[in-house]
């Protein structure tokens, strides 16, 4: 993958060329919202990467308590992982059936995405309340509440996308597929696949870094 | 005015393709899967090399990033769209600015707290409290 290679792929070049730049007009209102979005979603994971820099130095800083190898159980992080990962692929095709203006299946896998996308909350509250209840809370050590910070953090943005799905179910069923509510939509399919994968560096940083 | 994504073909090309729409609409529901099927057989990796004693220990972190970065290149091909084509110029210039930004914060935050870590003499807190008064 390299930077140089929008610019030098021969031949797929010749519908650009035709009309200078100075011609083509603005964008299709659907283009400026999904690029704007995509900026939005790079600028949330620049976030998290502070919360992962964070995490990075505060690691070992257990101050006492318990490290991570002894806190986390890798099976349920593995559940966790399949939830997301399964939620992001049933969010696809709903957004495939978005693009056929289909109802009846939009409404089924955004109903399967909301219940894997619950699902994996869940697990996760019940991670949390468990390490509190052990006396692994986020005021434990520098470790802990790190890791609350940045899993935490995740956790609030699948509600919030939660909350945003369910609201986004309700504007199909009183608005039908309009354009606005069809750009809403394709944007809450990037949120839901940014939010898995900023998943995989948590597990991978998190969880299976922990020795 | 862009009512379907599939109809305002002139103005994609125009002004290139926003992130998350998928060029040709035959073999879509091959494409999640076949994304599916990449980030499943990353994930139980990932998982397999943290467990594995067949890996030399000190290379499990280089092999588990190496996972990690993978199977993020298959959702962002596979879920987001976004390749290296002409359309996707915006996009794929925004995320390799962005990744340059998340690479400065975490390697940049871990280098400058390990030095000074490692300059920092070990003086309990409260010596230390004394010292500055």
């Amino acid at each position: 993958m390299t930077v140089a290679d929008p610019f030098t792929a021969p031949g797929e070049h010749a519908t650009a060329v035709t009309i200078p730049y100075s011609e083509r007009g603005p964008a299709s209102a659907e283009s400026v919202a999904s690029f704007g979005f995509w900026l939005f979603l790079l600028s949330d994971v620049v976030m998290f990467s502070g919360l992962f820099a964070a995490y990075a130095v505060l690691a070992d800083h257990t101050a006492g308590g318990p490290d991570g190898a002894k806190l986390f159980d890798r099976g349920y992080v593995l559940l966790e992982t399949a939830c997301l990962l399964f939620s992001s692929f049933t969010c696809g095709l709903m957004a495939l059936a978005i693009e056929r203006r289909s109802p009846l299946p939009t409404y089924l896998w955004a109903g399967v995405t909301f219940l894997l996308g619950a699902a994996f909350l869940g697990l996760e509250i019940r991670e949390f309340t468990r390490m509190v209840a052990e006396g692994a809370a986020p005021s434990r050590s520098a470790f802990l509440s790190a890791f609350f910070t940045l899993v935490g953090t995740h956790g609030l943005h699948v509600t919030l996308g939660l909350a945003w799905l369910v609201a986004m179910m309700g504007q199909v069923i009183t608005l039908g597929f309009r354009p606005i509510v069809v750009r809403r939509l394709l944007c809450f399919v990037l949120f839901w696949h940014a939010l898995d994968i900023v998943w995989i560096g948590v597990f991978t940083i998190v969880y299976l870094g922990a020795h | 005015m862009a009512d379907s994504p599939r109809t305002d073909h002139a103005a994609a090309a125009a002004q290139g393709q926003p992130p998350g729409i998928e060029r040709s609409q035959r073999g879509s529901v091959l494409t999640y899967l076949a994304g599916l099927g990449f980030a499943i057989v990353l994930t139980l990796a990932s998982f397999w090399a943290a467990e594995t004693h067949l890996v030399w220990q000190p290379a499990v972190p280089v092999l588990l990033a190496a996972l990690a970065v993978g199977q993020m290149g298959v959702h962002v091909v596979f879920f987001f769209h976004i390749s290296t084509g002409p359309g996707d110029t915006n996009n794929f210039l925004a995320l390799a600015f962005g990744i340059f930004v998340v690479g400065l914060v975490i390697f940049g935050s871990m280098l400058i707290m390990s030095n000074l870590d490692a300059n920092m003499p070990a003086v309990p807190m409260d010596q230390l409290m004394k010292m500055q008064r």
